[in-house]
């Protein structure tokens, strides 16, 4: 039984394997032929961009040990930003928009990182949320900020530049996998780095690494930022398919979404939060075609993985293949 | 000089405010009680005891239009909550005591989904009304044109009520002592003979109970509808956090002082009103970063 800290860092090669042919699947989808491709198209799209939103908590919440539940407010912040950059009139470029939009997120999240990080445990759960709240209401109250029916965003980015045409769904879909793509090896190298290492350092025992000399409080912070950051490239990318932004993008319930996709799916990884993201979503629409009260079905599934599977769906095949190991 | 001169209008006005802040925070106090000890006691996160709230306001529409009366709405309501507390807590959460956080708060957020969809297919997902009883469906003249609903006044008084029972409860009884001692030392306590299961049973039929009690006193003032529990379990949160986690004189403290804050806030400030509370929040964790009574 190795301790309850410790999480599934280097990917056993099942899974490696699982992750390349689920990036070929998702490269391949759109050249199949089928009825309301366009449909499936957006769906892949979003789940996606969750999975960018989920591996971007995954970075405070899997390896840090930071738990936030005011993730969505830099997601959020992110998708105002271009729909406040974006003219009523002609769209706007993707080069400048896209990190003007995340560097947005990320100085908020830099400014409160501030405050929230010398909190600990549940506190840090609760502040976060507090300062998330603090977000939401900002926008919900102020009509000059949208309010609380939110903005449209009229043109898609423009990279017409590079042959993109975002108003396409195929090309959106591809820049959207590209990103997911990009994102990944971008945290799994920092979770490899000296950075990276740090930081697990701090989840297992923060007391230990300030003995050994490493200022915590400016590598929690750093983390906090970058995962920021990152949530603001989920958020605009998300802004831009649906066209709409709203305070419920930065909610409660959008931060508690993301929460429970990186457990679902096995934390301290990155892939977990990819294979949660795509999980949770396709278990929430499935119950939805399902019946009228898919609530019950998702509550009672949520429920269910805590109990059979603490670790996630990647700890969940890790103990099955431990088991099967074990036997002559 | 219009700061001094003492409107009559305004200090009604002001009293009105007042009032209400009062009123909401003592209502606020009466659900972040049981989340408090829950936390404090069990060390439970629980995102479900908002539901408690919602299902209480739901008993009390359901019942008060079988039987015709708040009153007998609200016992029977009462009775109804503790045994689904105490039948929850013995059935679920008692094996989630020694869980990660995170897994408490996955748990319970999955309960919330099928807290929602049950109420649902028992009562539908339209919004209610709930009718003042005839004897409290008064108002109190302040001046020409103000007044104040005796409705109100009873609700404190009845949060007031319950808070001092609850005080004498731990700090009077022979099963306060033990609640406390199980807070303490949990370990302790079993070894001293106490039967901790049969404590924490007790505390999560009685969180369970206060709030299914505020959300069944609220619900003729606020209207009964879907989804009722999210946002006060939020605001029960912030009070929690804001008294210190496992304090039940902190909750009240912080209760009445996040009912002022959001009251005033929305008279004074509308624009940042919804944003008041948490600053206040922001404010004493960054001074205290363990709240305000930390056990």
């Amino acid at each position: 039984m190795s301790s309850p800290k410790a999480t599934l860092e280097k990917l056993p090669r099942g899974v490696q394997i699982l992750l390349a042919l689920g990036a070929l699947a998702l490269a391949a989808f759109p050249f199949v032929p089928m009825e309301g491709r366009d449909f499936y198209l957006q769906m892949l799209t979003q789940m996606m961009i969750l999975a960018i939103f989920a591996m971007s908590l995954d970075l405070l919440q899997g390896v840090t040990g930071l738990v936030s539940l005011g993730h969505a407010a830099y997601f959020g912040l992110a998708g105002y930003a271009l729909a406040f950059l974006t003219p009523a009139d002609n769209p706007i470029s993707l080069w400048w928009s896209l990190p003007l939009a995340a560097a947005a997120s990320g100085l908020a999240a830099l400014v409160i990182g501030f405050f929230v990080v010398r909190t600990h445990g549940i506190y840090f759960i609760m502040v976060t949320m507090a300062f998330a709240q603090m977000i939401y209401f900002l926008f919900f109250d102020n009509k000059a900020l949208g309010g609380s029916d939110g903005i449209y965003v009229y043109f898609k980015p423009d990279a017409t530049a590079v042959g993109l045409d975002l108003e396409d769904k195929t090309h959106f879909y591809y820049f959207t996998l590209a990103a997911l793509i990009g994102v990944y090896l971008l945290l799994r190298r920092i979770l490899f780095s000296p950075f990276g290492r740090a930081l697990s350092g701090i989840r297992v025992n923060e007391h230990r690494m300030r003995a050994v000399g490493f200022g915590t409080f400016g590598y929690k912070l750093a983390a906090f930022t970058l995962a920021g950051t990152l949530a603001g490239v989920a958020g605009y990318l998300w802004a831009a398919q649906t066209g709409f932004v709203n305070p419920e993008l930065m909610g409660f319930h959008m931060s508690a979404h993301a929460i429970m996709m990186v457990i679902l799916g096995g934390m301290g990884n990155f892939a977990g939060a990819i294979v949660g993201a795509f999980a949770f979503e396709y278990v929430m629409h499935f119950f939805k075609d399902l019946t009228k009260h898919w609530q019950l079905l998702m509550g009672t599934f949520i429920v269910l993985v805590v109990i059979v599977a603490p670790r996630g769906l990647l700890g969940l095949g890790e103990r099955f293949a431990a088991r099967k190991g074990d036997q002559p | 000089m219009r700061l001094f001169s003492l409107d009559l209008m305004d200090f009604a006005n002001f009293l009105i405010q007042l009032l209400n802040g009062v009123q909401y925070g003592l209502l606020l106090f009466m659900l972040a009680a049981g989340l408090t000890l829950i936390f404090g006691i069990m060390g439970v996160v629980n995102l479900a005891h908002g539901s408690f709230y919602m299902l209480g306001a739901y008993m009390a529409w359901f019942f008060t239009a079988q039987f015709d009366s708040l009153v007998l709405a609200i016992m029977l309501g009462t009775v109804l909550a503790v045994v689904f507390g105490w039948l929850l807590e013995w059935g679920l959460f008692r094996f989630f005591y020694h869980r990660d956080h995170l897994d408490q708060v996955l748990l319970t957020f999955g309960l919330i989904y099928i807290f929602e969809e049950v109420r649902s297919i028992l009562w539908g997902d339209d919004v209610h009304a709930v009718q003042v009883p005839e004897l409290l469906n008064w108002s109190i003249p302040l001046t020409d044109t103000l007044s104040y609903p005796v409705y109100r006044l009873v609700m404190s008084g009845i949060c007031v009520l319950l808070a001092i029972a609850l005080y004498l409860l731990i700090s009077k009884t022979r099963l306060g002592m033990k609640i406390r001692a199980g807070a303490f030392n949990r370990e302790m306590a079993e070894a001293l003979g106490i039967n901790i299961r049969l404590i924490h049973g007790v505390v999560f039929a009685l969180g369970v109970g206060l709030a299914a009690i505020a959300g069944m006193i609220a619900s003729p003032i606020s209207s009964v509808y879907p989804g009722m529990g999210s946002s006060v379990l939020i605001m029960c949160f912030v009070v929690v956090v804001i008294g210190g986690i496992g304090s039940v004189r902190g909750a009240l403290v912080s209760a009445l002082l996040v009912g002022l804050v959001d009251t005033f806030g929305k008279v004074l400030v509308p624009q940042l009103a919804g944003m008041a509370v948490y600053m206040l929040m922001a404010g004493v964790l960054l001074y205290k970063p363990e709240g305000l009574f930390k056990q």
